[in-house]
C-alpha cells in the first residue's frame, strides 16, 4: 500500500486524470461531476464530524447558501461569477463563524438538533423568499462560468474545473489533518476538556473548523450553481444533509480519501441499481446496514482489509489498522 | 407484486446477459419520470401510460414499420437526477426524443441539455415558464395553470363572489397556483383578501382555516395534491367553514374523494375531461381519445386513469403524429411537432405554431363538483 | 382574538402527538444512546398496517388497531435483533447509520407493499364537530390526547413501579453499573426497541384518521417528534410531553397570528433560541463532564 502522503495524493491526481479518458462520451462523466462536488461537501462535513467530533445535520444550508448566492447573483444581478463565488464562501464563512458559537456550544442530541434546525429554516427561507430565489420550482438561466475564451459549457470541461477545484481541497484537507490543528482537533474529538488542560483554545478552533467546513460547503455550492445552471431548493434539504453523514461514515471517519470513497458510492449507486426499478430504495438501505455492518471503520479501512483478507486467505482475527 | 418483482429480476439478467438481439432499427424516445419520490403520483401514471401506448403502437405495426423503444428512467423528482439522467439519454441512448420530466423544477433544470444537444423535449410538467418564451426544442403537454384558474374566477365572477382567500401548498405546484391566482384576480374584479400556504406533509391545517374563517373571504380556494387538500377539506369541515370551497385540477381524480370522504360533497374544481369522459356529448372532439384512454387504462392497470397519464399519452400521441409525418431523426421530429394541428388529445385540443408551444386553450378545462361521491359538470 | 383558543386546541392535539414519537426517541435514547431514525418508519407502519387490516383484510376497526400495534412492534423487534443488536460493539454514529439505513429500508417495502398512493382511515368515533367554547374540535382530536394522557401515566408506572422499568432506568443512567449488579442490559435495549415500535405505531394509528397515511408520512413526523424529544431533554416523562405541546402549539400559533409559509421555521428559531440560553436543554440540569 501506497504510505507516504505526497505518493498518496499524486496516486489520486493521476487517477482523477484517467477518468476522463475512460469514461469517454460517456454521460458518466456528468455524474462523475457531481462526485467531484460530493466529495468536496463529504470533506467539508468530515473535518468537522471525523476530526473534530462535532455532528451537522445541516450541512446542506452552507451548500444552498453558496448555490443560491451565486445563482441569484449572476442569474438576476448579472455579477461576475467568480467574484461572487468568492464574495459567497466568505459571507457564508462569517455566517457560520457567527452561528458557530452558539451552536458549538452545544453537545451531542442538542447539537444534532440545533443544526438540523438552522438547516430546516434556511431551507424554508428558500422557499419562502419566492421573489429572490424563484421559490420550490426553482431558479433556471444560471450562467456558465467562463475564463478568459474558455467558457465551461460541457460535461468534460465541467469535469476538469469541478476536479481541480476538489483536489485543491483534497490538498488542504490532508495538510489540515496532518498539521499542528488536525492533532489539536483529534484531541478535542477524544476530549475536550482534556485539550482544553493541554492549552488547545477547543471553542474557537471548533469554531474556525465549523466556518473551514462552511466555506467549503459555500465553494461546492457555487460549483453546483453553475454546472447544473438550476437550483431549486429541493436539493438542499434535510435529506441531502442525511446523505452527506452517510457518504462520511460509509467512507470512513477521519479519513480524506474515505470521504471521496463515499461521495463516489452513493453517487454512483443509483446509477448501478437503476436495472432494478422501484426496487431500488430498498437495495440501498440494505446496503448501508449491510456496509456497517462488514465495515464498521468505512471503505477507507475495509477495503484494503478485505484485499489483505483475499490474498493471505486468512480469516477474522486480525487488526484493522486505522 | 412477486409476479412484478419476478419481470423485473428477469428483465435485469436479460440486460445483464447483453441482450442485444434485436437487429431491427428501432426509433428510441427517452422518457423521464418522477415514478418514486414526492412526485411519484405524477410519475407513476405518466410511465404506466407511456408504456402502454408505446405497446399498443407496436403491437399495430410501429410507426411506418418501425418499432419504438421506450427507454424510461426514474428522476425521483429531483433536478439533479433529472440533469444525469437526460445526459444518459441523449449520450448513451442516443434518443430520438424525450418525454417528460413530470415536474416544471425538473424540466426547467433540463432545458439547456436539450436545447444544445438538439433533441425535442416534450414536458408533462405545466409550468407556464417551460414554454414562455419559445424554447426551440421545448414543448409541453400539461394545461397551463392560468387556464385553471380563469375557470374558477369565471365562475365566482358569474355568481358576483369577489373576495376570495388562498390556501396553496408550499411546492412547485402551489406556487405556480399562487402567482396565477394573484396575477389574474384584478382582471375578474377579484381581491385576494388572505394569502397562506401550507407545507407539502402537514397534518393539520386548521390555523390557517380558523384564520380564513374570520376573514372577509366569500369563497376559498385551495391550490394542491394529494393529501393536503382532503385534509383541508375535513378541516374545513370541522370548523364549520361556511363559504364555498374551490380545489385546483391537482387532486380531479376518485382518490381525493375517497379520502375527503363526506367533506368532499359539495366542493368544486377546474380539471381535464379525463374524469367526466362518460358525461361528455359525442360531439365532444376530444371523446374519442378520452374513453379510449379512460378504458384501456382501466384495462391495463386495473385504476382509474387521470389527466396526470393524459399528459404523457398526448405526448407519445403528438410524437407519433410527427413521426409519421415526416422522418424520425430529431430535427425532422421538432419541424413536424410546431406543425400539429387540431390534434384532439386527453389534455385538449393542441395546436403547436413557432410561437405557442404549450397549444391549449381555455377549452382544456370543465369545471366540476363533488355530488354523492362523483363528479358532476358545473354549467 | 376568540381565534387563540381555536389555534392552542389544534396546537395541543398535534403536540400530543409528537410527544407520543417523542418518547419513543427518548426511550431509545437512554438504552442505546443512538438516535432512531427509523422511529418516524414505525409511526407509518402503524397507519398503513390499519389500514390494510381494516381495508384490506376487513377487520373490524379495533381489531385491526391491536393486529397493527402487534405487526408494528414485530417490526422493531426484528429490527433490533437483526440491526442493531450484532452491532453490540459499534459507535453510535455507525449505529444512527444503520438506523438510517433501516428507514430507508422499511420504508422502501411499504412502498413496494402498499404502493405509492395515500389512503384514508376512518375515524374511531364519527367526524361531527365538537363545539368546546368557540373553538371546534372533532373526537378523533379527543382520542389522541385521551390515549396520549393513558400512554404517559402507563410509561410513569412502568418506569417507577415495575422491576422492568427500574431495570432499564438503571441501564439509561450506567449500562456498565447495570450489568453488573445482574441487569440483562441486551434485554433491556430489545425491551427499548418494543416499548418505543408500539408507542410510535399507536400514535401512527391514531392520527391517520385525520390526516391519511401513506408509505412516507413517517419522515416528517418522526422529525418533529425527535425535536419533541430534544426539548424535553430525552427524558421518557412529563418533559417530552410539555416539549411535544409546545412544538405544536408554537406552529399553530404561528401558523395563524404570523405567516403560515415560516410556521416551521418560527417554531424551530424559538428552539434554537431555547437552546442558546440553555445549552443543557430546557429541562436539563448543568452537568459537569467527567473526564
Amino acid at each position: 500500500m501506497i504510505k507516504h502522503p505526497l505518493c498518496k495524493y499524486t496516486a489520486f491526481v493521476a487517477l482523477i486524470l484517467i477518468i476522463p479518458f475512460v469514461l469517454k462520451g460517456s454521460y458518466l462523466i456528468n455524474v462523475m461531476v457531481f462526485v467531484g462536488i460530493n466529495t468536496m461537501l463529504a470533506i467539508a462535513l468530515n473535518l468537522l464530524l471525523g476530526y473534530a467530533g462535532q455532528i451537522s445535520l445541516g450541512h446542506a444550508a452552507f451548500f444552498g447558501l453558496g448555490a443560491y448566492l451565486s445563482g441569484v447573483l449572476t442569474a438576476t444581478h448579472g455579477m461576475n461569477p467568480w467574484l461572487v463565488m468568492v464574495a459567497a464562501a466568505v459571507g457564508v464563512g462569517l455566517l457560520a463563524f457567527v452561528i458557530g458559537f452558539p451552536i458549538l456550544r452545544l453537545k451531542g442530541h442538542y447539537l444534532a438538533m440545533a443544526t438540523l434546525g438552522f438547516g430546516i429554516i434556511v431551507y424554508i427561507v428558500f422557499n419562502e423568499t419566492v421573489d429572490i430565489t424563484g421559490g420550490p420550482s426553482g431558479l433556471s438561466g444560471i450562467p456558465n462560468l467562463k475564463l478568459g475564451p474558455v467558457a465551461f459549457d460541457s460535461d468534460l470541461k465541467n469535469y476538469y474545473l469541478v476536479w481541480i477545484v476538489t483536489l485543491l481541497v483534497v490538498l488542504l484537507a490532508v495538510n489540515l489533518a496532518d498539521s499542528r490543528i488536525g492533532r489539536s482537533l483529534r484531541a478535542i474529538h477524544d476530549s475536550e476538556v482534556a485539550a482544553r488542560v493541554m492549552g488547545v483554545n477547543a471553542r474557537l478552533l471548533k469554531v474556525q473548523i465549523f466556518a473551514l467546513s462552511a466555506v467549503i460547503s459555500s465553494l461546492a455550492g457555487s460549483l453546483y450553481a453553475h454546472t447544473m445552471a438550476f437550483v431549486a431548493p429541493a436539493s438542499f434539504g434535510f435529506n441531502f444533509s442525511v446523505e452527506l453523514l452517510t457518504m462520511v461514515v460509509i467512507g470512513g471517519l477521519g479519513s480524506i480519501y474515505g470521504s471521496f470513497l463515499g461521495a463516489l458510492l452513493l453517487t454512483l449507486l443509483p446509477e448501478f441499481l437503476r436495472f432494478l426499478h422501484d426496487y431500488d430504495i430498498v437495495f440501498y438501505g440494505l446496503l448501508l446496514m449491510v456496509m456497517i455492518m462488514f465495515m464498521p471503520g468505512g471503505l477507507v479501512r475495509g477495503i484494503p482489509a478485505l484485499l489483505r483478507r483475499m490474498m493471505t486467505g486468512r480469516k477474522k482475527g486480525e487488526t484493522v489498522d486505522a | 407484486m412477486g409476479h412484478r418483482l419476478l419481470s423485473y429480476l428477469l428483465a435485469a439478467v436479460f440486460m445483464l446477459s447483453g441482450a442485444s438481439a434485436f437487429a431491427a432499427p428501432t426509433i428510441k424516445i427517452g422518457a423521464l419520470f418522477s415514478v418514486t419520490g414526492p412526485a411519484a403520483f405524477l410519475g407513476e401514471p405518466e410511465r404506466n401510460t407511456a408504456v402502454m401506448v408505446v405497446d399498443q403502437i407496436n403491437k399495430a405495426g410501429g410507426i411506418k414499420g418501425k418499432k419504438i423503444e421506450l427507454i424510461v428512467y426514474d428522476t425521483n423528482g429531483d433536478a439533479t437526477k433529472a440533469k444525469q439522467l437526460v445526459n444518459k439519454l441523449i449520450k448513451n441512448d442516443k434518443v430520438s426524443a424525450i418525454i417528460g420530466p413530470s415536474t416544471t423544477g425538473e424540466s426547467m433544470a433540463i432545458i439547456n441539455d436539450v436545447e444544445k444537444a438538439g433533441v425535442p423535449l416534450i414536458s408533462c410538467a405545466a409550468g407556464i415558464k417551460i414554454t414562455e418564451p419559445v424554447k426551440k426544442w421545448v414543448f409541453k403537454t400539461a394545461q397551463n395553470d392560468s387556464l385553471a384558474v380563469a375557470r374558477i374566477y369565471e365562475y365566482l365572477q358569474k355568481n358576483r363572489l369577489n373576495k376570495v382567500a388562498i390556501l396553496t401548498v408550499s411546492d412547485g405546484f402551489g406556487q405556480s397556483g399562487r402567482e396565477q391566482l394573484k396575477a389574474q384576480a384584478k382582471k375578474y374584479g377579484i381581491s385576494v383578501v388572505s394569502d397562506d400556504t401550507y407545507g407539502p406533509k402537514d397534518t393539520d391545517m386548521s390555523p390557517q382555516l380558523t384564520k380564513i374563517r374570520g376573514s372577509k373571504a366569500q369563497a376559498l380556494i385551495c391550490w394542491g395534491t394529494n393529501p393536503g387538500p382532503a385534509v383541508v377539506a375535513k378541516n374545513a369541515r370541522q370548523l364549520g367553514l361556511k363559504m364555498p370551497v374551490f380545489m385546483s385540477h391537482g387532486v380531479s381524480s376518485k382518490k381525493f374523494i375517497q379520502l375527503a370522504g363526506d367533506a368532499a360533497e359539495g366542493l368544486k374544481l377546474p380539471s381535464g375531461k379525463v374524469i367526466v369522459a362518460d358525461l361528455l356529448p359525442a360531439s365532444d372532439p376530444q371523446k374519442k381519445s378520452l374513453m379510449a384512454f379512460v378504458n384501456d387504462y382501466k384495462k391495463h392497470y386495473r385504476a382509474e386513469g387521470d389527466h396526470f397519464g393524459g399528459h404523457a399519452w398526448d405526448a407519445v400521441m403528438l410524437l407519433k403524429g410527427a413521426i409519421e409525418r415526416g422522418g424520425d431523426t430529431p430535427a425532422a421530429i421538432r419541424d413536424q411537432l410546431e406543425k400539429t394541428r387540431q390534434f384532439h388529445g386527453i389534455g385538449g385540443t393542441f395546436t403547436f405554431t413557432s410561437q405557442d408551444h404549450a397549444g391549449l386553450g381555455k377549452d382544456a378545462f370543465v369545471l366540476v363538483e363533488v355530488k354523492n361521491k362523483d363528479w358532476v359538470i358545473v354549467k | 382574538m376568540e381565534q387563540i383558543l381555536q389555534y392552542s386546541l389544534s396546537g395541543i392535539a398535534t403536540g400530543a402527538i409528537y410527544a407520543l414519537i417523542g418518547i419513543g426517541f427518548s426511550i431509545i435514547y437512554n438504552a442505546t444512546g443512538i438516535i432512531n431514525f427509523a422511529q418516524g418508519e414505525f409511526v407509518m407502519l402503524g397507519g398503513i398496517l390499519t389500514f390494510f387490516f381494516l381495508d384490506i383484510l376487513q377487520f373490524p376497526l379495533w381489531g385491526a388497531i391491536i393486529l397493527a400495534v402487534t405487526g408494528a412492534t414485530l417490526c422493531g423487534l426484528l429490527f433490533e435483533r437483526l440491526a442493531i443488536r450484532p452491532l453490540a460493539k459499534a459507535t453510535p454514529i455507525n449505529l444512527v447509520i444503520v438506523t438510517i439505513g433501516g428507514s430507508i429500508l422499511i420504508r422502501g417495502l411499504a412502498m413496494l407493499i402498499w404502493g405509492k398512493d395515500t389512503h384514508s382511515v376512518p375515524s374511531f368515533s364519527g367526524d361531527n364537530p365538537i363545539a368546546i367554547g368557540s373553538a371546534t374540535l372533532l373526537p378523533q382530536h379527543l382520542w389522541i390526547m385521551g390515549i396520549t394522557l393513558a400512554v404517559i401515566c402507563l410509561n410513569k408506572y412502568f418506569f417507577y413501579h415495575t422491576i422492568n422499568g427500574k431495570a432499564m432506568r438503571a441501564c439509561a443512567y450506567n449500562p456498565r453499573a447495570a450489568g453488573l449488579v445482574g441487569i440483562d442490559v441486551k434485554r433491556m435495549v430489545l425491551l427499548s426497541f418494543v416499548i418505543s415500535s408500539a408507542m410510535g405505531s399507536l400514535a401512527g394509528i391514531i392520527i391517520a384518521p385525520l390526516t391519511m397515511t401513506a408509505y412516507d408520512v413517517g419522515v416528517m413526523l418522526g422529525l418533529k417528534g425527535f425535536c419533541a424529544a430534544i426539548i424535553g431533554g430525552m427524558s421518557t416523562g412529563m418533559s417530552v410531553v410539555v416539549g411535544g405541546l409546545l412544538l405544536g402549539v408554537l406552529e399553530s400559533l404561528g401558523a395563524g397570528l404570523i405567516s403560515s409559509g415560516y410556521k416551521d421555521a418560527i417554531a424551530f428559531i424559538i428552539l434554537l433560541l431555547i437552546l442558546f440560553i440553555r445549552p443543557q436543554g430546557l429541562f436539563g440540569k448543568a452537568e459537569t463532564e467527567r473526564v
